[in-house]
This record gives structure tokens, sequence and C-alpha cells, in this order.
């Protein structure tokens, strides 16, 4: 047993958090920036940070993860980072030619209270910043939220520097994508291009952290969201935001600075999360839906009843990010799976509660949900009684191994397996993807504990 | 005529890397840095040459630049992660936001036994932390950490807490060692605090520096009971990454040492309390626990060794260090019966695999001790190692525990806690004889690390805290067969087109200490430097572009 200290018994903890569901701030806002085409992310803080946090980018997507530092002594923490902040400034310019860097904060530099803009500002007057070069950043203190919050604020702060007002509106969607992956970005840009939708999609991590291998490294690959293409998102005629904890705040802002409607739906994982997604796409934009969206439509919902009777009445544990866990949730209930537990870390609110409740009400037996809990409670309640399924990053391999439950990979971070970064789960194909793996996981199961004489080849 | 026999004569002199002048490369490599960054990084980078003892100065543990995008991580990191990392029945508690204990969580692959130790206990795959927010900050943390201590003891019932400090928790001015003190009277167990703020020194490096401290003051010598056995050791500075001390705690076991503690790879809380019952301490990663063993060295009088288990020749070598030690006939005859019995199956391996790395070069930038050891394997499998460094070293680790009165102590290791330690009334027990500890001395036995450096070949290249832009130019510049260093680098090397080696996490493989990890770390090389992989770069219409006309459209 690997996790053999923890009771089944579950006491109430107002102090001791144990095995987290959340990271912090630092690292989605590193992961958000990562998703502008030529920057460089840049920690204000101790090295430390940015070295956990490209450590774990890297291993996540097994990419290279370009980040920089202030590097905070003793001495930058009681007199403040300035002089850090600058020299890094002056130094990433000259040695790595980005065209953008995008400062974070961190629980120390927020401590202290350094005023990043204030620091940028004198960068500028200093001429640190090359003509035509940008500095922006996010506020994004670890001891509030959680990664999630983080990627938020960075998002946002691409619109507070970057989108431009215009009176005149172009034919151009802005989509915003919660905190996912690289594949997930590309299949939702794949989607409106199959309905005929120009858009900017920001960030974008596609193509960055998910490159090829060509024999040459490239400290800025080739995807991203281009500066030019931030600034023309207020010149858009409306923006669809993808998942509201991670994209709700830089849309309201597009749309409070620049003008740009919003819509903020579900990350589009399932059926209905894809239709709602497709169907404000297409009302915004005023086109018709194609053909072959019907088709991909189409061949979902054909798995989804071929392979109906695995999925009915099976319980399944989902612990991670708040803005996947409604979406999967709705998905899992629309095909008559139960959704028994629900734990994210990110502290989401009463409205995220509500939303699950609402998601869950017609399940036939008691939901548990938990915003701010971790993955010890996750466990207790599973011990209390099992499921048949657990969906969830690579640290509950421990609790399916020690519970021996078969268990689908999915949210953040998945740190032993690859082809996250390559295979979307959202849209209609994702959902096909997310079906496959858990019938695998269920199928396999059935299979490994079947007698010889209950094994089929069938089964 | 003169002066052409003499340039000769000093162009004779001058070192070479492959053919090239190493001091001009040096020079082209910094002179995309702004000048000044140029002046203070032109000091870490160093041509080696070696004269005699002498080798040159290396300037290293200085403040990183901000914004050259390196390797290094924090004092918590060194602390929580690495010295403390690997003790599975402490609950360790991280106070502080959520990310430090979340990034630290399983994250360095120290395997361990518990079934080794009565109770079991093993803690190393759970996270602990506070998870502190906004109104911790504003209004203090300590309420918060005793109330998470508590709830600790009354879960998972361990032998011993201990509090790990992040940045904001220095900044509010927590105190986490009175916390500590009041909660270990009120619970009766142990509980102590590590002041290692991420800010603190300038790498890793002081979180191992105050790891040692608060284990030597809270836990050694806690416990006097005395194990059975000959030969008692502990092991220091060996972290169990992919099983090495297991293969070494085998080695032991057949030659008949007694290991007391190892710090900290597969340890427990109690083995560490009885420590100083052991008659030598051995040193494996020298810059990480050397404190340690120099405070036990004053406290108890054991004398220590460096040992180094990395490479099959080395440890012969160090297995005959430790018989020497012990100057008994019997324990040298067990060594030597051991080394005849394992070598036969790693000469074996390496005369296959030999021919196909014989001649290869590599690089390897990484921690304050690997960058040395892992020589020693290339060298056994006769490749070169053209340039290499330390992530976090001191001059010693570089230049030999000879430069150690030559170090200035500066503001960033000044606030780093120095311990005065005196001899132990009642524990202090001479293991030797003054003759006998003479004698040893002479040989360059005892408390004594020769250093990288002088085991390195004239013009490599040494890097301390090397860059991601320098790393980058000396791939480009000397296309090395592999690249060794940590998981941040991994990829950016392999987009390259070059293989890389990761000696942190050993990429998941290993043991690759003693005997048996020699004959793996060689497979590893030959599959690495082999693979086909880097051949499929192209795809055939970009290596023959050119159409056949049969079939070309208009």
């Amino acid at each position: 047993m690997l996790l053999k200290h923890t009771p089944t018994e579950v006491h109430e903890r107002k102090a001791l958090t144990v095995n987290p569901a959340k990271t912090c701030q630092p690292i989605g806002a590193m992961y958000a920036a990562l998703g502008i085409h030529g920057c460089l992310p840049h920690s204000h803080g101790s090295q430390g940070c940015y070295a956990y946090h490209r450590s774990t980018l890297t291993r996540h997507y097994k990419e290279p993860v370009m980040a920089a530092t202030s590097a905070f002594t003793e001495g930058a923490s009681v007199f403040g980072g300035q002089a850090n902040l600058l020299q890094a400034i002056n130094n990433m310019f000259t040695v790595y030619d980005p065209e953008v860097i995008a400062v974070h904060t961190t629980c120390l530099s927020e401590t202290i209270g350094d005023d990043i803009p204030q620091i940028a500002r004198k960068a500028l007057n200093d001429g640190k910043i090359p003509e035509g070069k940008y500095v922006i950043h996010a506020s994004t203190p670890s001891y509030v939220g959680s990664h999630v919050t983080g990627y938020s604020n960075m998002v946002k702060g691409m619109v507070d520097y970057f989108s431009e007002t215009s009176e005149h509106k172009s034919k151009v969607i802005n989509l915003i994508p919660g905190f996912v992956e690289p594949a997930d970005m590309e299949e939702i840009k794949r989607i409106a291009d199959e309905m005929g939708i120009k858009h900017i999609l920001f960030p974008d991590t596609s193509k960055v952290l998910n490159g090829p291998m060509t024999g040459k490294f490239k400290m800025y690959p080739e995807g991203g969201v281009t500066v030019a293409d931030l600034k023309r998102t207020g010149a858009s005629m409306g923006t669809v935001a993808m998942g509201r904890i991670a994209t709700m705040a830089a849309a309201r802002a597009l749309d409070a600075k620049c003008k740009v409607g919003c819509e903020i739906i579900d990350l589009p994982i399932g059926l209905h999360a894809t239709d709602l997604f497709v169907d404000t796409l297409r009302q915004m934009a005023g086109v018709n839906v194609p053909d072959s969206i019907n088709f991909e439509r189409g061949q979902l919902l054909d798995v989804i009843s071929d392979m109906h009777q695995y999925f009915y009445g099976k319980r399944v544990g989902l612990v991670g990010d708040p803005d996947q866990l409604l979406a999967l949730t709705k998905f899992l209930v629309s095909i008559d799976m139960v959704p028994a537990y629900a734990v994210t870390g990110t502290p989401a609110g009463k409205k995220w509660v509500k939303a699950m409740e609402e998601a869950t009400a017609d399940v036939p037996r008691e939901v548990k949900i938990k915003s701010g809990g971790d993955m010890f409670l996750f466990h207790q309640w599973i011990k209390n009684q099992p499921v048949d399924l657990v969906i969830g990053n690579s640290y509950v391999k421990y609790i399916a191994k020690d519970e021996d439950i078969p268990y689908v990979r999915h949210g953040f971070p998945i740190l032993d397996r690859v082809g996250h970064g390559y295979f979307p789960t959202v849209g209609y194909k994702g959902g096909l993807r997310l079906l496959e793996k858990i019938l695998d996981a269920l199928m396999d199961r059935q299979d490994r504990d079947a007698s010889d004489i209950d094994f089929e080849l069938v089964m | 005529m003169a002066k052409a026999a003499k340039d000769q004569e000093m162009e004779k002199e001058k070192v070479k890397l492959e053919g090239m002048d190493p001091e001009k490369m040096k020079e082209e490599m910094l002179s995309k840095y702004p000048t000044k960054v140029a002046r203070k990084r032109a000091k870490g980078i160093v041509v080696n040459r070696v004269e005699g003892e002498k080798v040159p100065q290396i300037q290293s543990n200085v403040r990183t630049v901000p914004g050259l995008i390196g390797q290094r991580g924090c004092c918590y990191a060194g602390c929580k992660g690495v010295v403390l990392g690997p003790t599975r029945d402490i609950v360790n508690i991280t106070h502080g936001p959520i990310g430090c204990g979340f990034y630290s969580w399983l994250t360095r692959r120290n395997q361990t036994d518990a079934s080794t130790t009565p109770d079991g206990h093993n803690f190393m795959p759970y996270c602990f932390s506070t998870d502190m927010q906004d109104e911790e900050i504003i209004f203090g943390g300590e309420k918060k950490l005793k109330q998470a201590i508590q709830e600790a003891y009354d879960i998972f019932h361990p032998k011993a807490i201990a509090v790990f400090a992040t940045c904001p928790v220095g900044l509010i001015g927590d105190d986490i060692h009175t916390v500590c003190r009041e909660m270990k009277k009120k619970l009766g167990i142990n509980v102590f605090g590590f002041s290692c703020e991420g800010y603190k020194g300038v790498s890793q490096s002081a979180g191992h520096h105050i790891a040692n401290n608060e284990i030597f003051k809270h836990v050694i010598g806690t416990n006097d009971e005395v194990d059975e056995g000959e030969y008692k050791v502990n092991l220091l500075g060996e972290y169990n990454i992919g099983g090495d001390a297991f293969e070494i705690e085998r080695l032991f076991d057949k030659c008949g040492l007694h290991l007391v503690s190892t710090f900290s790879g597969n340890s427990s809380y109690d083995k560490f309390a009885k420590a100083h019952t052991a008659d030598l301490n051995m040193i494996m990663c020298h810059r990480s626990i050397n404190y340690v063993a120099e405070m036990m060295e004053t406290k108890y009088g054991i004398p220590w060794i460096k040992v180094n288990f990395i490479g099959a020749e080395a440890t012969a070598k160090s297995l005959r260090k430790i018989a020497r030690y012990f100057e008994d006939p019997k324990l040298m005859e067990r060594v030597e019966a051991l080394i005849a019995e394992e070598m036969p199956a790693v000469e074996k391996a390496r005369d296959e695999i030999r021919p196909r790395t014989e001649g290869k070069r590599a690089m390897m930038f990484v921690g304050g001790s690997r960058a040395h050891h892992y020589q020693e394997l290339f060298n056994e499998l006769g490749m070169t190692t053209i340039s290499a460094g330390y992530e976090f070293a001191h001059r010693d680790d570089y230049e030999g525990r000879k430069v150690l009165s030559e170090i200035k102590v500066d503001a960033d290791s000044r606030n780093i806690e120095e311990l005065k330690v005196e001899p132990d009334e009642k524990r202090y027990r001479p293991r030797k004889t003054p003759d006998q500890l003479e004698k040893l001395t002479a040989e360059n036995l005892l408390a004594d690390y020769e250093g990288m450096m002088p085991q390195m070949n004239d013009g490599a290249m040494v890097i301390d805290d090397i860059t991601q832009y320098e790393a980058d130019w000396l791939i480009e510049t000397f296309q090395p067969d592999i690249f060794c260093a940590g998981i941040k680098e991994k990829y950016a090397v392999q987009k390259h087109g070059i293989p890389m080696k990761q000696l942190h996490s050993y990429d998941y493989g290993g043991p690759y200490a003693g005997f048996t990890g020699a004959i793996n770390f060689y497979k590893e090389i030959d599959r690495m430097v082999h693979s086909k992989v880097w051949r499929y770069i192209k795809a055939p219409w970009q290596e023959h572009p050119e159409l056949a006309a049969t079939y070309a459209w208009d």
C-alpha cells in the first residue's frame, strides 16, 4: 500500500492540506504566457519558483519550457526586487531577444509589494526595452486561488496590455480557451476553421508545447498568438470564453475595455458542451454549421449508443480543475455514468458548487462535491464507498493502485504519460478520445478480472 | 628568430580543446553578454589546466545573474527537497502557499523500503502543507501552523514532524521554531523546523547547509543505543535515486560493513538518532552533506572519508579505502573477494560496449558532485568529458578542499548559520589513536576531497551555474555525443538532435551506483548514443528534394 496511512474515517481538517488538488498561481501564468508567440515568461521571485514551474511544465509536456527569473536573494527580499528585475529585463532582451517579456509575481514579491508596472516603466525610460518589444505583467500571489487563477490573471493581462479598441468591428471571433492542452487549443481552432469562422485564439500553446523534432532548438517555437493578433482582439465582433473560472476575467475585461461582447460557456468537453460551443459560434458569427461538424457529432453519438451498456450506472470519482470538472461531470451524466465524487483544490466559489449540483441534480445517488478540497479527502471518500473509475492527474495513480480502481489520466499535471499534448479531449473528436480512454480502462479491468470460464473474446 | 621561437613555445604551452583554443572560445561565447554580465560570468568559466596539485580558480556559489535562465533552484528545494526529501518516517510539513509543497511532492526519485523499520511508516507519497492564504500573510501563519501540526499528529501519529519555511514565512516573521518547540512539548514527539526560505543563499546549497544544521541539532545523538555488528559506518549524501542506495547496501552487506544510517536515502528517523554511534562517516555527495560529517567529527570523534560509488573502478577504490580505514585484514580480504566476484561481469559488459563508445564526447552540468562522479563512468567507456560544471557547488567541489581556507565568506553565505560545535562530554570517543590518525591523514585518506578539476583534462571548459545560452552555444559549437543535466534542460538539448541523459532523475532508470549500476549505465549510454532516432530527423524528401520526371506534374 502506497497511501497506507490514509484512514477511512474523515475528520475535519482546518489547517493541514494533504495531497493537494491544486498548485500555485505563477505556474498558470507561466503556461499562459508561453501561448504568446516570441514570449519569454519571467518569474519575479526566488529562483526556486521558476525552477519548479519549468520542471513541472517540462515533465508534463516533455518539451523545452523557457522562462527566466529575478533570482531574489535575501537582500532583494528586504530592499525590493526592482534592481533584479531591471537587470533581468536588460539581460533577457540582450541575450534571448524575445518579442514580449511576460512578468508574473510570486508570493515573495507580492508580500514585499513590488510594483511591476512602475519597474517596467523605469525599464522603458532607461531604454532597456527595445523599440517594438513589450514587457507585460500579471499579479499572481501564490497565496490566493490556484494555478487556474494564475492562468486567468495572465490571460487578462494580455487584454489589459494589448487589446486595442476599434470603432470598426471585423468579422473575427476571439476564442479564449481555459487551462487546457495545446492539442485542445488546436482542436478549438480547427472546429472554428471548419465552420469558416475567422478567429483569434489566445493564449495559444499549440505548436509551442507540442513541437516537432527538427534537429534545431528554437527558443521561440512556431506557435503562439502574435502580438498583432492580440492587439486586434479589441476589434473582434465577439468573444467566446471557454471555462468560466479560467477565462471569464479576460473576456469581461475585453468587453469593458474594447466593447467586445462575450459569451462565457463551459469547456467544450463532451457532447452537450461541444454542442453549446458550436451553437454559440454559429450564432455569434451568423454561419451555418457544416455537414462535416454534424458528421463528427454523429460519430460521437454513435459510440455513446454502441457502448452505452458499459457506461451505464458506473460510479466515477473525479479530481481536477473546476472548469474541467464541470464539463466532465456534465458529459458523464449525459452518458448515464454516475459522477460520485468531484474534488478540486481550487477555491472555485459558490457558483461553481451550485453549477455542479445542478449538473448532477438528476443523478439518482448522492454526489459529493468539494471546492478547496484535497486528494486525501477524495481518497477517504473512495475508501468509504468505492467507485468504478477515477479520473485525474498523475498523482491519482497512487489512489488507483492502492484501491485497485480503473484510472484515466486527465488534467494537470500528467507527468508519467504522453498523448495529452497531441490528442485533444475537447470537441466531438476529443469526446471520442475520452470515451475510448474510459472504455479501455473499464474493459481492460473486465478482461483482467474475468475467470477463465467467464472470459470471452468480446465481453 | 628568437621571437618566433618564443611564440612557438607559447603556442605549445597553450591548451587545446578539440583542436581549438578554449580561451578564445570562451571569449566568443561571452561576447553576447552585456559587459558587466560578461565580466561576472568570465570568472565562473574556466579552462582547465592541472599543474601538479594546482588547478585554476573558479568562481562559484555566487548569485545567479537575473534573467539569464539557469539550472538552479532555491534554498527550500535543497533542504526539504534534497536532504529531507527521502526521510520516510518524518511528516514533513511545508509552511507556506501550496506551490512549494506541491512541486516537491514525489518529484525526486527517492526510493525507500519501509519494511526495514518495525512500524513501517512511510509518508513519502504524501504532501503536507499549510496552504497559506492571504489572511495568514496579513495576520501571521503561526496559529495555522500549530493547528496543522496538531492535525498531522492526530491523523498520522508519526514519531517526528518537521516544518519547512517558504519565502513569505520569513518575510512576515512567523517564528516556526517557537511553534515547533511548543508542539514538541505538547505532543511529546520530536518537532523541529527549518528556516529554509527560498530566497536564502544563492542556490539549493544554502538549503543543504540548513538541513544539516537542524538534523544535527535536533536528531543526531538522541539515541545512544549501539547496534550489534562490526565496522559501523554512516553513508552521507546518498539519496537513493533509482535505487542507488540499495545497490550500495548490497555491497556493504557482502563485506560485512554495518550501516548505522544513511543521510538520507532509504533512511529512517531512528537511524539518524543513533548515527553518532558509528565509527566512520563516508561522504558520497560532498556538497550537500560535508557539514554534518565535520560536525560529527568534532562532537563525537567520528572521522570521515570521501567515497564515490559511481563507476566500477571508483567503487572498488572506495571499498578499499574503507577497509584501509579499519585496518583490519579480515575486512580487506572480504573487500578484495567482493571486487574479484563482481568485476568479471562489469568487465564483460564494458569490453563488449566500449568499442562502440570509445572516443565519444560528453558534457555534464549537474548538481554538486555528480558532474564529477559520472566522469568516472564515462572514462570507463573510453569517453571524454570536454566540458562540465556544477549547478550549486562551491570552490572546494571544483578545486579540492585544499582551497577551503582561501574561500571568502560573502554576505549571502554569512546569512546561513554556522553551528559552533564542541566535543560532547559524554559521547565524544576517539575512533583512532593520534598516531593512526596522522598516518591515515598522510595518506590523504581522511577528510579529504580533491575536487572535480584535478581529474579533468587540460583544456576542458569548466562552467559553474551554466546558463541556457551557454549550454546552447556549447552544443552548437562542439556537437557533443551526449549531454547530461536535468529535466529543464532535457528537451532543449534533444531538439538540437543530441541525446540527453538526466543525471538527477536518471531518466527514471538506474541504479547506476556500484558494480551492477556501472553495467546498467554502460548499457544505457550505449543505447543513447546509438539510438537510431537521431538519424531520422530529415524526411526522405528533405534528403533528396529532386523530383523524378516520370511522376512530376506539369
